[in-house]
């Protein structure tokens, strides 16, 4: 909501600076986005009539003009401007002038001719960024007159950043009863015209759906000029709100709306079939607007249509052929009010937002329609002329103000304050709002023209607001203290967090959604998760993986050269299940180049699964995860693994696919690593147990068996043995190499066997050995000799 | 008796120059050992008469004692330079980097979220959370936001299927623990939030954290104070000034805006406003006896704030040249 100043002023001049009054209005809620000059700052301009042009002697492009300004003498000026000729009227900067750029006008000598002054161009005034010479002013312009007084300058334009609560805001009435409730500055009262009707003539009006439209006003009004000049002061009005001009009915009907917040609309009455009902629009009914826009509509549309066809969108948009243009001879005015239910969100189904439907969506005063129809009326009188025709109203069920009970005890417990009864009711008085007072209480009836005044709290707010927040204390709150739970069995996100930060992991922030062609063949997702309208295609579907995220951040520090990368992310991935939006919190890191930062202590190794695996197992310690060799679209399949929590798939882990480092050109494959956060975040109360008296009996088993032979196999085939006494099985050496056949690997573990009770002897231990062995034995593991 | 003093000062002559260990034991079997100088002397004791002898032995002993304590103090003399002489050549540079990796951070989002959730969890509010794609119901209609509601347009949603958002707001985690929760309650709810929006101050995910608190005697002034005091103890800076502007969120009533002074200007951190009576209807809390407050805080903007970050993508484009300035 634009507007300018000065026609506020015009209703309510509260005794306060631009700034102050800008500020009264963003701490009552009327938010000032921002307050412009509507011209730079210049001085000592005025309007000057050209009487003579004649060729400077020493130059082709001059020329020497005598001009008046309104004075006794008239002054000599040199001009360079192509279009100054006898008898325009342009603006003149006088000796002494300055302006915009600091630009200051002397008494000068210009090629041997003295110029007093300096004709202007809009450019020179700032007042435009191109121009094609002189700005010729109207003809009646007054000689002599400061220019920015006679375009009125010295004005600004307010922008409100309105809320969808203040549609009583979206007219000059509406901000200035707003402005003398808040500052106590006197209203201009507006008397509302009645004309004088001159002639019967009406059209017939047919209100269908009178839920969606309780009023509607037409008149007809013939004989109009609609090619008459819009008045310069409504010209300048609706160009300071941001409204363009297009001709003097369709500006009449728009100088209303933002006078008083009723859009209007006006019909040439020559292109109309019989007469205008209101209606729901048929299924597949189709209109095309003033925008050449073809509106495809159905039932949950109102317009206003004749016995041909549909003319307009009610409350949003006029039809292309049913318009003023200016060789309308007879005008069809419309002032309705269209219910806020029945055009809300309407106007966005087609794309649009017009002022009308910003009004109407939020409300408007249905009180005031007939006022808006004189005022109407009265304004195409005076500029356009014609007959008035009797006014026709259609009336179904306006809405009804309920009463709202008001209590202060109620304020006092909202707001933490104490206001009296008096204060609340000046208050409620300024905002012109009706109640009777019941002890404490107050009955109110809200106005006409809020929308937002429904219940109790609403009353309190306005009563806040009014009192102003900041006269509201900041008071810290008292409550009864109790503690709140801190289970042990789950451990902080933010402790596994710091465990990765700890291991040298930096975290990052990537957006939910990527490109589906990620999804679908870095992450295997064959059914991702789409959006309706992503704001870019490469953001089109929800991640169901954080690795589409760490690989793009991972080539984005690469480019930057960037040699050793270590990356996590936390974060919701997203998928579907039968009918339901699955939605896990997950865990995920990729490590790319040397395991440790270029140092002089340790040799440079690139990172490996096993390093990541570390890392993994280290978050989850002391609970203990299985990796099962498993094949993922992003991953080398020999190189690759599912990690099991229990029964439970929680997560995946493994160095990237040859195809995709290649892809990606990437000097090294990163080794890649997501778990569920649920998972990790699982933790026990612990318990101790006793502590042996004896100490353990150490024995190491090397056996020698294929590659294909998984460690898992052997350590699972050793512990589901359940020998006697054996505490712990640990692997703690592969070999290959050397002395070992093709194929062939060694591995050795440490058996560690303890009884609680006594110190174990080879007789008891060497049975238990024997059965590992044979355990091992049919794993195809031969114990190395 | 001569004889004895040339012993000793022998002795001590002997050892005074001698720097190795062995080379010292054997120098002192020459006097003390079984063919020693002294030991010879004391086997001749016996030669002399009982009047004679205690005073001789006694003398002996004397010297013997002399030559033992020199012995010894030689013997660490010895030790101490080889100890000496070994830490010397074991010295390090001790100004080498030390070895291993180095340790990564935290995002300064997350950094930022800590620091309000710990700030909130000193009032004893609790964390909660809420999904991501959100029904329509929690996101809008539980808040008060009805279909065609012109706040609606105001959100620039994102949506899944016509039921389905990814959430605009953190707000409908509000609903979500007001619908398992009876009061008092006091949570706070931080996460990631979405709107069709981009550009240097706007991104199309950013995170929001929600406060609420909702007992017998919760009000507007208390949520002042709450908001306030975060924000000082936020910035660390007792005199930081917080403003409340009227605005409004379908969802609270009175509702406002919170500024706070900012290099000699006020800037919007969030919006904020009593509970609306008919969203704690929509959840079977009884508005006659219950109020509350709620609060939304931009993260980003908090975190842009307090580090002086001032693109907002910065945040999401993992550049780890701006991500490790936070660590």
């Amino acid at each position: 909501m634009k507007f300018s100043e000065n026609w506020l002023r015009s209703w309510v001049n509260p005794d306060l600076s631009s700034d102050a009054l800008s500020h009264v209005l963003t701490m009552a809620g009327l938010e000032v986005e921002a307050l412009e000059d509507v011209a730079p700052a210049f001085n000592n301009v005025v309007i000057a009539q050209v009487l003579s042009v004649e060729k400077h002697p020493d130059a082709d492009r001059l020329n020497v003009c005598q001009v008046n300004v309104g004075e006794a003498e008239n002054l000599t000026i040199v001009c360079g401007a192509a279009n100054v000729a006898v008898g325009v009227r342009v603006p003149c900067a006088r000796i002494g002038a300055v302006l915009p750029g600091d630009f200051k006008i002397k008494q000068a000598k210009v090629r041997g001719v003295s110029s007093s002054g300096m004709l202007c161009s809009a450019v020179e005034l700032g007042l435009a960024t191109e121009s094609d010479g002189l700005w010729l002013l109207a003809d009646d312009a007054p000689v002599g007159m400061a220019i920015r007084d006679y375009l009125e300058l010295d004005d600004k334009l307010i922008t409100l950043k309105l809320t969808p609560n203040r549609s009583d805001c979206s007219g000059m009435k509406g901000i200035a009863r707003e402005v003398a409730a808040l500052t106590g500055s006197a209203l201009e009262s507006v008397a509302t015209v009645v004309n004088p009707v001159t002639h019967t003539e009406q059209l017939s009006i047919k209100v269908e759906d009178a839920g969606a439209c309780p009023l509607y006003c037409g008149r007809l009004v013939r004989g109009v000029n609609a090619a008459a000049a819009t008045p310069v002061w409504m010209q300048r009005r609706l160009e300071r709100s941001g409204l363009r001009c297009i001709n003097a009915v369709v500006d009449i009907t728009n100088y209303v709306m933002m006078e008083l917040g009723q859009p209007m609309h006006a019909f040439d009455a020559a292109t109309l079939s019989g007469g205008i009902t209101v209606r729901r629009a048929r299924k597949d009914e189709t209109l095309v607007l003033l925008n050449e826009q073809t509106a495809v509509l159905d039932d949950a549309v109102l317009v206003i249509a004749d016995e041909a066809r549909v003319l307009a969108l009610a409350g949003i948009m006029g039809g292309a052929g049913s318009g003023v243009e200016t060789t309308t001879q007879d005008v069809f005015l419309e002032a309705a009010f269209f219910h806020p239910d029945a055009i809300a969100g309407r106007a966005r189904r087609f794309g649009l937002a017009t002022d009308s439907s910003f009004r109407f969506e939020r409300g408007v005063d249905f009180a005031a329609t007939l006022e808006a129809m004189e005022r109407a009326t009265q304004l195409l009188l005076e500029i356009c002329g014609g007959n008035v025709g009797e006014m026709t109203q259609v009336r179904g069920a306006l809405p009804v103000r309920s009463e709202i009970t008001l209590r202060s005890s109620r304020v006092a417990r909202v707001l933490g304050i104490r206001l009296e009864c008096a204060q609340i009711a000046d208050l409620l008085t300024r905002l012109q709002l009706q109640f009777v007072m019941k002890g404490d209480a107050f009955n109110v009836v809200p106005p006409s023209f809020r929308f937002d005044l429904a219940i109790e709290s609403d009353l309190i707010e306005e009563v806040a607001r009014l009192h102003g927040y900041d006269n509201i204390p900041a008071l810290a709150p008292h409550a009864a203290l109790t503690m709140l739970p801190y289970s042990e069995l789950q451990r902080p996100l933010t402790r596994i967090q710091q465990t990765l930060v700890a291991r040298d992991y930096q975290e990052i922030v990537s957006y939910a959604f990527v490109e589906e062609q990620v999804e679908r063949e870095l992450c295997g997702n064959a059914d991702p998760v789409a959006l309706q309208n992503p704001i870019a295609s490469n953001l089109a579907v929800m991640r169901s993986s954080l690795l589409g995220g760490l690989v793009g951040a991972l080539r984005f520090n690469i480019n930057r050269k960037q040699s050793r990368v270590r990356l996590f992310e936390v974060g919701a991935c997203f998928s579907k299940s039968a009918d339901k939006y699955v939605q896990t919190r997950r865990l995920s890191g990729l490590a790319y180049g040397s395991l440790a930062p270029e140092q002089w202590g340790t040799p440079a190794r690139a990172v490996d699964f096993y390093d990541v695996k570390a890392d993994v197992e280290a978050l989850f310690a002391p609970q203990s995860v299985r990796f099962v060799a498993a094949t993922h679209p992003a991953l080398h399949p020999g190189r690759s693994a599912q990690i099991f929590c229990g029964e439970q798939s929680i997560g995946w882990i493994g160095e990237l696919h040859p195809h995709w480092q290649q892809q990606y050109d990437m000097a090294q494959a990163c080794v890649w690593f997501e778990i569920e956060a649920d998972a990790v975040m699982q933790s026990r109360v612990p318990r101790m147990s006793e502590i042996a008296k004896f100490l353990p009996v150490r024995r190491d088993l090397a056996v020698v068996v294929d590659e294909s032979v998984s460690a898992q196999t052997l350590l699972d085939a050793m512990l589901q043995a359940s020998v006697s006494y054996v505490q712990e099985v640990v692997l703690f050496d592969v070999y290959r190499g050397r002395g070992m056949e093709q194929g062939k690997k060694s591995l050795a573990f440490r058996v560690l066997l303890q009884d609680t009770q006594k110190t174990l002897t080879d007789a008891e231990i060497e049975p238990g050995m024997a059965l590992l062995v044979d355990v091992l034995n049919k794993c195809g593991a031969q114990l190395r000799m | 008796m001569e004889q004895l003093q040339q012993i000793l000062e022998q002795a001590l002559a002997q050892f005074a120059v001698i720097s190795d260990e062995a080379e010292l034991e054997q120098v002192k079997a020459k006097y003390l050992g079984r063919d020693g100088s002294l030991t010879a002397l004391l086997k001749g004791l016996g030669k002399l008469s009982n009047e004679e002898r205690p005073a001789a032995g006694a003398r002996i002993n004397q010297v013997k004692q002399a030559i033992e304590a020199a012995l010894q103090q030689r013997r660490d003399a010895i030790a101490q330079a080889k100890l000496a002489a070994r830490l010397a050549a074991e010295s390090l540079d001790v100004t080498l980097p030390g070895r291993g990796i180095s340790s990564g951070g935290l995002h300064p989002v997350t950094r930022t979220l800590e620091r309000i959730e710990h700030l909130f969890h000193s009032l004893g509010f609790a964390v909660s959370s809420g999904p991501e794609i959100e029904h329509d119901f929690y996101n809008f209609t539980a808040l008060n936001i009805p279909e065609n509601h012109p706040a609606r347009a105001m959100h620039d949603t994102f949506y899944i299927d016509p039921e389905h958002v990814l959430r605009t707001h953190t707000s409908p985690v509000q609903v979500r623990y007001m619908e398992n929760n009876q009061p008092p309650l006091k949570i706070i709810s931080p996460g990631r939030v979405y709107r069709v929006d981009s550009d240097a101050t706007h991104s199309p995910m950013f995170h929001q954290v929600e406060g609420l608190w909702v007992d017998e005697h919760v009000s507007f002034a208390n949520l002042k104070g709450v908001v306030q005091d975060f924000l000082q103890r936020f910035f660390e800076q007792d005199d930081l000034q917080v403003r409340f502007r009227p605005s409004f969120f379908p969802f609270t009533e009175p509702s406002a805006e919170m500024d706070m002074s900012w290099k000699g200007g006020w800037l919007e951190i969030g919006g904020c406003g009593m509970v609306h009576p008919n969203v704690l209807k929509h959840v079977n809390i009884d508005s006659e006896k219950y109020l509350g407050f709620a609060f939304g805080l931009g993260v980003e903007r908090l975190a842009m704030l307090r580090y002086g970050v001032n693109d907002l993508r910065q945040f999401y484009e993992s550049d780890l040249r701006f991500l490790k300035q936070f660590n």
